[in-house]
């Protein structure tokens, strides 16, 4: 009787699926074809029966200058980046917001001010100073470079803050009585009670961790430690001023890149929408 | 890109509460450690990071704003405000503010609009409601670059669908070499790859409003669509104006690699947004008090953009 | 105003085997406070949105005033709504809220203001008519969601469970306060709840459901002394009515080794139900043994736990009369209730007007 669903609400459905879908859909086919079918006949719809042979050579094939660089390697690079920016996060947020949330002590509100001023201004715009630290701080082309300054935000601290606030006092009361100090709290109570808020911060951080471009630019030109983000950008430069472009590897590239993140979020998706939009519940 | 979207997203879905009283105290927890020194060992990892890889780069960001540096390393005149001036009056830089706040309006009235119908549609539907929604949310976890890349590959020259849609139209498309083609490209894509931020948003606001409003709603007014508008619509003011900040903020800031991927290293006749141009004269210009003084007037921009944000939701558009 | 009738209405959700809601049956008369009651998950929430079109009906019809409504839009329906958590726009003013289901219907704006104040001063929200529900307490949320339904001058009222959200105390105020309310606009009424005392209390006849069916219609007090089946008798009454098993043989009912009289004209052989209100058993010098287990003392009356061999079963009684750990019960023969073990249905014809004239006060 109410809100039934009409036919138009799915046509716009499809057609919103189609938009969003169909760009990726179309990069998947394409790459299996060759790069000189893709030349001649454009993108297409339907497999082309050479994506092994396109797979194979994106992943093992010795490219950049250096010959040092294999899609394998960076897609390591990139997964070192995504799970190691998650787990830091994860693990930094949390001691932080428990001694935010869980401890009396002088100058608390100043420190929660200290660290939440970083949610006011992105990276980009403190790029080229902070670069300069990096590099003062001899640490260009480190994995450490490479993750822990992209820590240096209070987004996660942020999440677990919230959380922690929600969990009932009473609890802690109770583990006081079954004689628990802060480190037993937080071992035995508060970190198993916050394992579906870290799954989704995970969730979130790894695609975010792993998506990093800018970053990873400026902080590695040795191109071992490149990460799939570096390689696209390295492709299309090859790219100009070729007769046919590798358009085929450019797409499995692309694949390549977009594939592990898109698996967690469709995968974990109930984690991930709960970790990303449950705030004021 | 940015620390501030998915972040302040995270964060920003928050803020709401928070907004009503960031610092006011408020009221801790009734039970509470009392240990002096713990805490700060508990503080220490992350305030060690936030100081070396926030505080000290921004602080360095501002000064060296006022200073003339020399490229080649030897030293830097103070020179107060003229980098500033120097960055606002140039017309140069006025044209790619002017095309940033263009971008940036399209960008985020397109992105939006898209995500709340689809969401609402999406809301309105029960069968297939779980394929839609994973098929419009899974191009979030896409990397703008790898977006800018697809739809280079969309807009190619030799092989793009829309390049050929248009000649079929008798036009003749030339993205990276044609400016507004170019343009439009880039806000294709940027907007392509911001939907389902909006969507996810949009849809779980709208599952938040209680079922029985919507049912007083029905009994109350017939026309769906004045419905929606009276009743719903203003439900969905808090998320629509925590969204409108997150999605400035993105194409502002995130869109960075879609333009760094769309103009090949060619920025000259291309169209750019103004955090391309602090990052293109601080690293290839080597203009390090220009690029500096430039990102100080974004800092101020999100941060004005972000006070907004936390007075609005304290004042307005919060619903007990 | 208007009369309600369900004819053979039914709901079977997609996918369920069996129905929701079955074969209901009911006319409503023109003015009448009508309660749905019974646990939940019995489907009175279902029947009452069934009426109110936020579900639709699979068999069946329902019609409001003489018109059958089933592919009617609730907004046609003529009907208001009060909702369990008030269902208030919380954008809105208190005002705004009122008026905005007339707004809709393009009602003149003066016609609105009269209507509105009117439902303001009846329900004292004079005073808060330009806040945001948000400043208000529960009590007065409740109020603003009766004054919405009251400005519509609809054909008839639909309550959810409308006072579940309230404190005790409250919900007993808001109760007379709903009551003298629709004595006095005679507007046809459906209310839903599971709280068998709102229940009692509010109807002119009371609807008891259980899994989807009718199980008893009628006045308050006709349901009371006259339960038609083990559910209702437990359910309607506080505390529930004492169920034993018995043995029937005519007349004669035995309870373990205790034997008593039943009602003349009873002539039932085999296992029965047998029920006792609470306050129908007195102490006397022979009759059911009774052994004390615990006595609660609620002040006016007293309950009192126990056991008649073996069997748990409760009594009320004046806080005068002496409690001993053994005790000897009477109960009088036409004060018995007699259910049939298999079914749960009610057997044998006390009858109710007699009762009734036999009930001091």
């Amino acid at each position: 009787m109410m809100n039934r669903a009409t036919p138009f609400d799915h046509l716009i459905l499809i057609l919103a699926t189609l938009f969003m879908v169909l760009p990726v859909a179309v990069a998947i086919m394409t790459s299996t074809h060759t790069a000189v079918d893709i030349h001649s006949n454009g993108l297409s719809l339907a497999p082309g029966g050479h994506g092994v042979e396109t797979y194979t050579t994106v992943l093992t094939k010795q490219g950049g200058f250096t010959g040092q660089v294999t899609g394998l390697r960076m897609m390591m690079n990139s997964l070192i980046l995504g799970i190691g920016f998650a787990v830091g996060k994860i693990v930094l947020s949390m001691l932080a917001a428990y001694a935010l949330v869980y401890f009396r002590f002088r100058f608390a509100t100043a420190m929660f001010w200290v660290i939440f001023t970083t949610l006011l201004l992105p990276l980009e715009v403190r790029i080229m100073p902070s670069y300069q630290v990096m590099s003062d701080l001899k640490l260009l082309n480190t994995y450490t470079g490479l993750i822990v300054p992209l820590l240096a935000s209070a987004t996660g601290t942020f999440y677990f803050r919230q959380f922690f606030k929600s969990v009932p006092d009473e609890l802690l009361e109770a583990a006081r009585i079954d004689g628990a100090g802060p480190f037993k709290f937080l071992i035995d109570v508060l970190i198993p009670l916050s394992r579906t808020m870290m799954a989704a911060i995970f969730v979130i951080m790894f695609v975010y961790g792993w998506n990093q471009y800018l970053w990873p630019m400026l902080m590695t030109t040795e191109e071992r430690f490149f990460t799939l983000m570096r390689g696209i950008k390295q492709i299309l430069q090859v790219w100009i001023g070729s007769q046919i472009p590798d358009y085929n590897e450019a797409f499995a590239l692309a694949i390549l890149a977009l594939a592990p993140p898109v698996l967690v979020v469709v995968v974990f998706q109930r984690w991930f929408i709960k970790g990303l939009t449950e705030s004021d519940k | 890109m940015t620390d501030a979207t998915h972040p302040t997203a995270a964060s920003g879905a928050r803020p709401r509460r928070r907004a009503a009283s960031p610092a006011r105290s408020e009221p801790a927890k009734r039970a509470q450690f009392d240990r002096p020194l713990l805490p700060w060992a508990f503080l220490a990892p992350q305030l060690l990071v936030v100081c070396i890889f926030f505080y000290w780069p921004s602080v360095q960001a501002i000064t060296s704003s006022f200073y003339l540096e020399d490229p080649f390393g030897f030293g830097s005149t103070f020179v107060g405000l003229d980098n500033y001036k120097d960055a606002l009056g140039s017309a140069e830089y006025q044209r790619i503010a002017g095309f940033t706040a263009l971008f940036t309006v399209l960008v985020t009235g397109f992105s939006m609009g898209l995500g709340l119908l689809f969401a609402v549609k999406a809301d309105k539907v029960i069968r297939g409601r779980s394929s839609y929604r994973t098929a419009l949310i899974s191009v979030y976890a896409i990397a703008p670059p790898v977006a800018g890349l697809m739809g280079m590959m969309l807009f190619d020259q030799h092989i793009g669908p829309f390049v050929k849609l248009a000649a079929w139209f008798g036009y003749d498309m030339k993205v990276g070499i044609n400016y507004n083609d170019t343009a439009f490209a880039m806000i294709l894509v940027s907007v392509w790859k911001q939907v389902p931020y909006n969507f996810i948003f949009f849809l779980s606001g709208l599952q938040g409003i209680p079922a029985s409003v919507r049912e007083a709603a029905v009994i109350d007014c017939r026309n769906g669509f004045t419905r929606f508008r009276t009743a719903i619509l203003p439900l969905l003011a808090p998320t629509a104006f925590f969204l409108l900040i997150i999605n400035i903020t993105y194409a502002l800031f995130d869109t960075f690699a879609v333009i760094d991927v769309m103009v090949k290293d060619k920025p000259a006749n291309n169209p750019v947004t103004l955090v391309y141009k602090v990052y293109n004269d601080g690293f290839r210009g080597n203009d390090i008090g220009g690029s500096a003084a430039q990102s100080v007037i974004l800092m101020v921009v999100v941060l004005v953009l972000t006070l907004i944000q936390f007075r609005w939701l304290e004042r307005r558009v919060h619903y007990g | 105003m208007a009369r309600i009738d369900i004819r053979n209405v039914s709901k079977t959700y997609p996918g369920a085997a069996t129905p929701s809601v079955a074969d209901i049956d009911l006319a409503i008369a023109d003015g009448e406070f009508i309660v749905l009651v019974g646990p939940s998950g019995c489907g009175k929430s279902t029947l009452l949105r069934m009426v109110a079109g936020l579900e639709d009906i699979t068999g069946g019809e329902v019609s409001i005033g003489g018109r059958v409504v089933n592919k009617v839009d609730p907004a046609e329906r003529d009907i208001a709504m009060v909702f369990q958590n008030y269902a208030l726009y919380p954008h809105m003013t208190v005002r705004e809220n009122m008026a905005y289901g007339l707004k809709n219907r393009k009602t003149p704006k003066t016609e609105i203001e009269a209507r509105v104040a009117e439902a303001a001063r009846m329900l004292e929200l004079g005073p808060y008519l330009d806040r945001k529900p948000r400043g208000l307490s529960g009590g007065q949320r409740q109020r603003v969601a009766m004054g919405r339904a009251v400005v519509r001058q609809p054909a008839a009222f639909l309550f959810d469970e409308p006072l579940s959200n309230l404190d005790a105390k409250l919900r007993v105020s808001m109760r007379g306060e709903i009551r003298r309310l629709q004595r006095r606009l005679g507007t046809t009424s459906l209310y839903v709840t599971h709280d068998q005392l709102e229940a009692m209390t509010l109807a002119d006849r009371l609807v008891v459901l259980n899994a989807g069916r009718i199980e008893q219609v009628g006045a308050p007090l006709d349901i009371y002394h006259r339960p038609a089946s083990t559910f209702v008798a437990s359910f309607i009454g506080s505390p529930a009515m004492n169920l034993l098993d018995a043995e029937a043989d005519g007349a004669r009912l035995r309870i373990g080794q205790n034997v008593i009289q039943a009602g003349a004209g009873f002539a039932h052989r085999g296992p029965v139900t047998l029920g006792i209100r609470a306050e129908d058993l007195h102490p006397a010098a022979t009759g059911l043994p009774f052994r004390t287990d615990l006595v609660e003392e609620l002040g006016a009356q007293r309950l009192v736990h126990g056991f008649i061999d073996g069997q748990a079963l409760v009594l009320a009684l004046d806080p005068s009369v002496p409690v001993r750990d053994e005790m000897f019960l009477t109960v009088a023969p036409e004060r018995l209730h007699l259910f049939d073990t298999a079914g749960g249905k009610r057997i044998g014809t006390t009858d109710v007007r007699a009762v009734h004239a036999r009930v001091p006060a």
